[in-house]
């Protein structure tokens, strides 16, 4: 339907007409005007909601304020989006938020990020008109990776949506009504004992304070400030894309040799990539698909396929509780992150001679998950705890900004050797669609001897943001070994936010699932919409960083796992060859059933 | 695990049906078996209904008559608008807080009566008035109040 | 200038036999085979020259509402009887259900046979389940009845289980959906987007009853009483300092003075018209007032009080109803409600200066613009008058 099919509307919005397309809220109409009427509980990720009523606008005609979020235009509508009762009812609104809200803004976590904040501050409300309301709750620490403060909640309900829309989850719901109405759990739970999955969708929407990550940024200070420790630091594929946003850059900027820098500067003792690992992921992984299509097409074996992804853990929190009969397809690789711990604590220590109960690792993720993953009993392997601390790019940028960093003059700088060298197949782990990428352009050549025939490598079918992407790939040219694969046709589905991944699961359940390899991420558009992600999050931040992740990946030298020269040392000296002892014992996982809902 | 709640459960979605609109008479006649919703009956319900288990809490937990605490086998609730309270609805909470031996809000120790307070339940030109269960009790008086209960010690 | 009892029931008795059309006896057989074989056209006609607007307390013309229930293209449509009769002082439903249930069945009938829809539901509050059992065997009898007429029309009963806020059209629709009662943005308006997204016209159960009465008398006399904003007779539940108390149907357009002669006590110092969402009209206004669209409108509900009451009792009594029946989801009425309830105990309490009171005020007056749905907007309403006509009460 083109635009001249549209219906188009006649409006006024603060005495000037203009013509507006049918359908288009009053909020949308405004801004083709130049007008950016201000909004709470709306979020362009979510359905509209029309709660907080900071959005109303004066229609002529209309008894009461119309919320601008929710109405449509009609023909004739005369719209006033700043008239005194409009910014009488408004500044209304923003006082008894206030007073619901236990302000501590100094010490609060979003202080110059909190849309409270800064509602408060352009209406310049100086002082509590009304009577203190908010209630002196409990703070919820009880999981490791998201922290809920109910008297910084304004019920703006956009949690809950992104928990039931976007995720799927539901751990968050609406609870009582009139003044105990409240933003909670199952039978008020603290959040550990629900089936949040530590997304952090709901973190990244919050416009306040009330639910942040966990923050661990002083044991990270505590651990570099003592010289007896060797503090590792590895890096995420997507933070090279995504930490200049902390620092005042646009999004989308690739930054990663400052980011190098940045983190030496910060006095890390070794800066290494878990794009590394993310290649030896592939590896792993790679040859674990290769392995199962060959168990099922030519020893005809019983085998569970699709095999699905593993480095996604809030993904495998939800899958252990929502779908713990199908535990089987998920592949038995730890995350790039979780890989790399015994790695750094075994193969590396012995090379720097750093006896690695003295080494703490720290990871810098897009994710909230990843200090849940980090903490889970299993991830021991070195007989340690492999990852120590897990960073958010939001905490990342706390440090630089409390380490006085002007980030934006740094020099570039390389990562350190020998967990440090990575392809843009690494790199790519970070967007939807990337690990799957990946994945195809070594199993591919491991299997015919061939470089994968998409153009510059760009295997479009599963890149872009679309809820769930299918893609068939026909093998054709295998070596002798893998004569059992010619002409077959590898389908393979890519899901991102957990509302797919639930779309995905319901379809293997019922038995109809027709992919070999399935990519899920729990975060709409992968890493990059991480829970741990500078706030906000669009659609239109996500392609900026998603874009910059493909050229990140096309303006490196080697592109395909396989290559990394450091990834071929290591098995040559260390881990023996893919699927072996050593990698079952450090770099592969198990995992738990738990309770549904 | 409540003592056969699985059952009831079960009985309530066959009698209604799976799908979303029916939650409420579903959770109405669980919630009719013991006078009140346990955790656990929550937590089957949503699985049978293939909704979370947030969900369907968010929902019993708005709506006032769907108790979730532990009640006793009649639940009294004395109706608190003005113009019952004109009409004596004070002396009558007392009474029956003085008879039953427990303060409003409260359940008996042998889990026969609880007392709550309830907004208008339609019966304001023959206050004070009163629900026993689902039955009405109107015109009352100190007296009247505590020789309603008997009905039901 | 004074009556007895005796003198008021019988005035009163009077002004209803010759009203008479809630309670009336009929044959609702005869009037459904009547409706069978009359055009919607006509039926429609009626309903719109008779003036009737809605008697749940917004007053919406009825006839506006199912004629865009009619107009929509919809495989399912439906109709749906509010009995959630929740305000505070309205107890006149219970009664019509009680006694006239079948003329309730047969407005939904018509409005069914109108709009063109196949189910039909009474949502009944919790608080009056004891009708269900006499509810359900009616309903039965119904369904077969219009069975053996050939109308493709099924009643159902819904239960409410203790919330006000699901009497409001939009928070009822959700609460029939299984959900929170969370009233909903409008537009889309229920007669387009209604129970499960279909086309759904919602009516109290007492502008069931009219539109019923309205088809048999063919217009008649509904349209003789009353006034022109205003049309037709009402039921009212008189309840508080009144002589006469009970269930009255009564024209409309009375003023203040004339029902606090027939009712009040003598004494009567102020009337609250509309429950706990409605006004509080002061002696000083009763000559002037009148009850109806033009005035101050009621669902039902008529509180009277005399000169012994406390109006900053009454006033607390309605905002902490409202606190509490708030369903809670927008911000100036969960929170402006206990910033009403609290600030006027406050200023009672002398920890805020009276001063104080006419910041509340202002911030009533925001509510009723801003809140999202009925509650929230209506609060203003008992606040403001009660504060404004007895301000030392609520001061000292």
């Amino acid at each position: 339907m083109s635009a001249n099919d549209l219906k188009m509307i006649n409006v006024m919005i603060d005495g000037q007409p203009v013509s507006i397309p049918e359908n288009t809220t009053i909020l949308d109409a405004a801004k083709m005007l130049s007008i950016n009427i201000p909004t709470l509980c709306h979020h362009e990720d979510l359905c509209v909601a029309g709660n907080c009523r900071v959005c109303m606008v004066e229609v002529k005609g209309s008894r009461t304020l119309q919320a601008s979020c929710a109405t449509p235009v009609a023909e004739n509508m005369e719209i006033y989006t700043n008239s005194r009762l409009v910014r009488t009812a408004r500044k209304h609104v923003i006082e008894l938020l206030l007073s619901e809200h236990r302000g501590d803004c100094l010490r609060c976590y979003r202080n110059g990020t909190c849309e409270l904040q800064a509602l408060a501050n352009e209406y310049r409300i100086d002082q509590g008109v009304f009577l203190d309301l908010h209630k002196a709750d409990q703070v919820d620490i009880s999981s490791p990776a998201i922290q809920k403060d109910d008297s910084k909640c304004i019920r703006c309900q956009r949690c809950v949506r992104a928990c039931t829309e976007l995720q799927a989850v539901s751990a968050l719901c609406v609870a009582h009504k009139g003044a105990d109405m409240k933003i909670t759990t199952f039978w008020d739970k603290a959040l550990a004992y629900v089936v949040c999955t530590n997304c952090g969708q709901c973190v990244t929407h919050c416009p306040t304070g009330a639910l942040t990550e966990r923050n661990y940024v002083e044991d990270v200070w505590d651990a570099i400030y003592d010289p007896s420790k060797h503090v590792v630091v590895q890096t995420a594929p997507a933070i090279r894309v995504s930490i200049g946003e902390e620092v005042g850059m646009e999004p989308g900027q690739r930054v990663t040799h400052k980011l190098v820098t940045a983190l030496r500067r910060l006095g890390f003792d070794s800066v290494l990539d878990t794009d590394f690992t993310a290649d030896l992921t592939i590896i792993e992984e790679g040859h674990e698909l290769i392995h199962r299509l060959t168990k099922a097409l030519r020893d005809k074996e019983d085998v569970s396929l699709p095999m699905i992804t593993s480095c996604s853990p809030g993904w495998i929190k939800y899958v252990e509780h929502e779908f713990s009969d199908h535990l089987d397809h998920l592949s038995t690789c730890k995350s790039p992150q979780q890989m790399f711990g015994p790695l750094a604590k075994t193969y590396y220590a012995e090379k720097i001679g750093v006896d690695p109960k003295d080494m703490i690792v720290v990871s810098i993720m897009p994710c909230t998950a990843k200090k849940f993953e980090a903490v889970r009993p299993e991830m021991m392997a070195s007989g340690l705890r492999d990852v120590d601390y897990v960073l958010t790019t939001r905490e990342l940028g706390l440090m630089l900004r409390q380490a006085g960093i002007n980030f934006q003059n740094l020099e570039d700088g390389e990562y350190d050797s020998i967990l440090g060298k990575s392809t843009g197949a690494g790199a790519i782990f970070g967007a939807t669609g990337g690990v799957m990428e990946a994945a195809l352009r070594t199993a591919y050549e491991v299997v015919t001897g061939k470089e994968i025939p998409f153009d510059n490598l760009r295997v479009t079918p599963v890149r872009g943001l679309e809820g769930v992407k299918e893609a068939s790939l026909k093998i054709e040219g295998t070596l002798n070994k893998y004569n059992f694969l010619e002409g077959a046709e590898l389908r393979v589905a890519i899901g991102h936010g957990l509302a797919n991944a639930r779309k995905i699961m319901k379809q293997l359940e019922s038995g109809e699932s027709p992919y070999h390899f399935i990519e899920i991420m729990a975060c709409p558009g992968g890493c990059i919409g991480g829970g741990g992600q500078p706030i906000p999050t669009t659609n239109e931040i996500r392609m900026k960083r998603t874009t910059a992740i493909y050229d990140e990946d096309e303006k490196m030298q080697l592109r395909k796992s396989h290559e990394n020269p450091e990834i071929k040392t290591i098995y040559e000296d260390f881990l023996e060859k893919p699927l072996g002892h050593k990698s079952h014992e450090l770099l592969h996982t198990t995992y738990v059933k738990r309770e549904k809902n | 695990m409540m003592q056969g709640s699985e059952n009831i459960v079960r009985k309530a979605v066959k009698t209604y049906g799976r799908s979303r609109e029916n939650l409420l008479p579903i959770l109405q006649m669980v919630r009719r078996e013991h006078n009140y919703l346990s955790e656990d009956q929550l937590r089957d319900i949503a699985k049978e209904m293939d909704l979370s288990s947030a969900d369907v809490y968010g929902v019993a937990s708005f709506y006032s008559f769907m108790d979730m605490q532990p009640k006793g086998k009649n639940i009294i609730r004395i109706c608190k608008t003005i113009t019952c309270f004109m009409k004596g609805k004070d002396s009558i909470v007392g009474a029956i807080e003085e008879t039953l031996g427990i303060k409003m809000g409260d359940t008996t120790p042998d889990r026969k009566f609880s007392l709550l307070e309830a907004n208008c339940i339609g019966w304001c030109h023959k206050g004070p008035a009163m629900l026993i269960n689902d039955k009405v009790y109107t015109e009352l008086t100190a007296e009247k109040a505590v020789q309603a209960l008997e009905e039901y010690m | 200038m004074v009556m007895t009892r005796e003198e008021k029931l019988a005035r009163i008795n009077a002004h209803q036999d010759r009203v008479n059309l809630i309670f009336e006896q009929i044959n609702y057989l005869d009037l459904m085979a009547k409706v069978m074989k009359l055009d919607n056209e006509t039926m429609m006609q009626y309903i719109k020259e008779s003036g009737l607007k809605g008697r749940g307390g917004a007053g919406f013309p009825t006839y506006l509402k199912w004629n865009l229930a009619a107009k929509q293209n919809s495989d399912m449509k439906y109709v749906i009887c509010n009995a959630d009769e929740g305000e505070p002082g309205t107890f006149k439903d219970r009664k019509i259900l009680e006694e006239q249930s079948n003329k309730v069945f047969t407005g939904m009938a018509i409005c069914a046979k109108i709009i063109g829809a196949s189910e039909g539901y009474i949502y009944l509050r919790g608080e009056y389940n004891y009708l269900v059992p006499l509810l359900t065997t009616k309903m039965n009898d119904f369904n077969q009845d219009m069975k053996n007429l050939g109308l493709d029309f099924s009643l159902y009963l819904r239960s409410g289980s203790g919330a006000y806020i699901c009497g409001e059209e939009t928070a009822l629709i959700e609460s029939m959906e299984g959900k929170r009662g969370e009233a909903r943005n409008k537009p889309p308006y229920p007669v387009v987007e209604g129970y499960l997204g279909k086309p759904t016209v919602i009516n109290n159960v007492e502008t069931l009853v009219y539109c019923a009465m309205i088809v048999l008398n063919e217009g008649g006399k509904f349209k003789t009483f009353g006034t022109e904003i205003s049309a037709g007779s009402k039921v009212f539940s008189v309840s508080g300092d009144a002589d006469v108390e009970g269930i009255y149907e009564l024209e409309l357009g009375m003023t203040i003075q004339e029902f606090v002669d027939l009712f009040g006590d003598g004494d009567t110092k102020a009337v609250q018209v509309g429950g706990a969402s409605g006004f509080c009209v002061p002696r000083k206004n009763f000559k002037e007032t009148i009850i109806g669209f033009e005035g101050v409108p009621t669902g039902g509900s008529m509180m009277l009080f005399n000169s012994t009451r406390s109006m900053y009792h009454i006033l607390m009594n309605y905002l902490e109803f409202m606190e509490e029946e708030s369903c809670g989801q927008c911000t100036p009425c969960r929170v402006g409600c206990q910033q009403l309830v609290k600030g006027i105990q406050a200023i009672k309490h002398k920890k805020r200066p009276a001063t104080y009171l006419d910041e509340l005020v202002k911030l009533a007056k925001s509510m009723r613009v801003a809140s999202k749905c009925g509650l929230g907007q209506s609060v203003a309403n008992p606040f403001i008058s009660i504060v404004e006509n007895f301000r030392e009460e609520i001061i000292y």
